[in-house]
């Protein structure tokens, strides 16, 4: 592990009832680095974000997780936030009676109200109209994920793993989250971005690709996209998933779209 | 006993800092503006009216009989303000209640039950609700007890919601303990009127809440909503027992019902749908059970522990 990894993932394998969905991952993400993440649907990138943020369920079978030098392989989810590590579900949760203000206020350190109205702003997000809505089912989607990325950012993690924050966002345009992932990154904050389209690779310092379950290339945003438009996309235009799920009789991509629409 | 008597004084003081910590506004109380009620024990300690709202009052041996009657066509600028407890640990008291809300009026009551130093109190509400045609009243109770958990609170409520009227109504134990809990809220809904139902209660220790409610929608095009929150943990047990019937074309009813049980404790929920029309429609649905894993994990992943998620979930399920 070099001087400036503050995450580094050695050979994790995760397995779920039915399908392996973590087969040998390794992962390196630097200090205040942008790290994209692609892959088709059902490559293992929202399991791998479940595990490394400790969610339930996604317990290692082999391999460990250093942050910062540190293995928080065994520690809890709640351990790992206070280290600084953070998530931000593709579909993010929806609470009753709890506004916004308060969801923001209660990630961060020492809240102020200064933090939250910037980090609304910085979502497109009106703090007048928006700080007391609730975070509940009257939000559309897009609201409610532009919610989730503001209480990442207002909470100033270490590492901030997003999974798909751009899938469902109207309003915010690409330069939008663009602005946004590299503010993150100019406060010291590490984000690793996972998603599916190839074009936000593009922001991106680092790029990688995962498939069936591992890390298959890593290398420079170009790079990457350039293989996954060659290599990768075609599987996904023909069969809108990983080829092999299907050969494995779609256990895998069962298992993994049970995960992605656990609620 | 006076408003000049001492000891008026030094009850009237204790029941608003009693109400204070209900949650009420001791303040608005004293605003001639507002109308309002202060009822301690079986005492009625002071009272102010406002035009178009009468309040008549008559204390019986375990109580007070109260009679409020809002005139047709009056829109009540402030809620009214009603304060109901008893400052010793002991006792009974027993609130008959009228509400007569005229034809087109339209009115808010603020409602505050507080029992502060409750060690074997039992609290009975025995209401009845006219709304008028076309009028609307929203009434929101909320209790505060003491942690000692022996009190009852027995609030039993028959309403009837004319042709185009509204009523909501919600009730709220979520703050300090009750020992026994048993709401029971029967309403007929007329033609094009609508009624609401919320109930929020917080049951620790061995606490026993219970929940009976019954929405007849007897009208063309009326609706009814009855909401449900309810968390239990320790030994507690809840039960909420929902009727809603349709019984008319386009009446529409839906019960909603959620309910987080920690611990030891039991939760039970028996919705019941009677559909007499062709054209009516009641739903139901219900999630019973621990708290949601995507809700508590998310609050834990901005560095809350699983108490504390718990805790915020739970709060602001119940509000």
């Amino acid at each position: 592990m070099g001087n400036n990894t503050l995450l580094a993932v050695e050979n994790l394998w995760v397995e779920r009832p039915g399908a392996e969905v973590l087969r040998g991952v390794n992962l390196t993400v630097g200090y205040g680095e942008v790290h994209a993440l692609l892959g088709l649907n059902g490559s293992g990138k929202t399991s791998l974000a479940l595990t490394l943020m400790g969610a339930g369920g996604y317990k290692p079978a082999r391999g460990r997780i250093l942050f910062d030098g540190q293995d928080i392989t065994a520690l809890s989810l709640t351990e790992r936030a206070r280290l600084g590590l953070t998530l931000a579900w593709q579909e993010p949760a929806r609470f009753e009676g709890l506004v916004a203000a308060d969801y923001l206020a209660l990630g961060m350190r020492e809240p102020s109200r200064a933090r939250i109205e910037e980090a609304m702003a910085a979502v497109a997000l009106s703090p007048m109209v928006y700080l007391g809505r609730t975070v509940n089912h009257a939000l559309s989607g897009g609201e409610r994920k532009r919610i989730e990325l503001a209480a990442v950012y207002a909470m100033r993690p270490r590492l901030a793993v997003l999974d798909e924050p751009d899938s469902g966002i109207d309003v915010m345009s690409f330069q939008d989250i663009v602005t946004l992932f590299r503010r993150m990154a100019d406060e010291g904050t590490s984000v690793l971005l996972i998603t599916h389209r190839d074009e936000m690779v593009e922001m991106a310092d680092v790029a990688s690709l995962m498939c069936g379950g591992a890390i298959v290339n890593t290398g420079t945003p170009d790079e990457v996209r350039g293989y996954f438009a060659q290599r990768c996309r075609p599987h996904g235009d023909l069969l809108g998933s990983q080829p092999w799920g299907e050969e494995a009789g779609g256990t895998y991509q069962r298992v993994v779209a049970e995960e992605v629409g656990d609620e | 006993m006076s408003s000049r008597d001492p000891a008026w004084a030094h009850e009237f003081e204790a029941m608003m800092r009693a109400y204070e910590e209900a949650g009420g506004k001791s303040d608005i109380l004293k605003t001639p503006r507002v109308a309002s009620a202060v009822v301690s024990g079986n005492r009625v300690l002071a009272t102010n009216l406002v035009e178009g709202v009468s309040i008549e009052t008559e204390e019986s041996e375990s109580g007070v009989r109260a009679s409020i009657t809002v005139a047709p066509g009056t829109k009540v600028d402030y809620p009214v303000h009603l304060c109901f407890g008893m400052i010793p640990s002991e006792g009974v008291q027993e609130i008959v209640s009228g509400f007569e809300i005229g034809e087109g009026a339209e009115v808010g009551f603020l409602v505050h039950c507080t029992f502060p130093n409750a060690v074997d109190i039992k609290h009975v509400m025995d209401a009845r609700i006219h709304v008028g045609p076309g009028a609307t009243m929203r009434y929101s109770e909320t209790h505060y007890h003491s942690s000692h958990g022996g009190i009852q609170v027995l609030p039993t409520t028959h309403a009837q919601v004319d042709e185009g009227g509204w009523l909501e109504s919600e009730f709220s134990l979520t703050h300090g303990r009750v020992g026994r809990l048993d709401v029971r809220f029967e309403v007929d809904v007329a033609a094009r009127g609508v009624v609401e139902l919320t109930t929020k209660a917080y049951g620790l220790a061995e606490a026993e809440i219970k929940v009976n409610e019954g929405v007849r929608l007897n009208g063309e095009g009326a609706r009814g909503l009855t909401k449900t929150r309810v968390a239990v943990r320790d030994r507690a047990t809840s039960e909420i027992y929902t009727t809603a019937e349709g019984n008319a074309p386009g009446a529409v009813g839906h019960m909603d019902c959620t309910e987080i049980v920690r611990g030891a404790a039991v939760a039970r929920n028996v919705p019941v749908v009677v559909v007499r029309n062709e054209r009516a429609r009641v739903t139901h649905e219900a999630a019973i059970g621990s708290v949601n894993r995507k809700e508590m994990e998310t609050l834990m992943a901005r560095g809350l522990d699983e108490d504390e998620a718990v805790d915020i979930i739970v709060r602001g399920m119940l509000g």
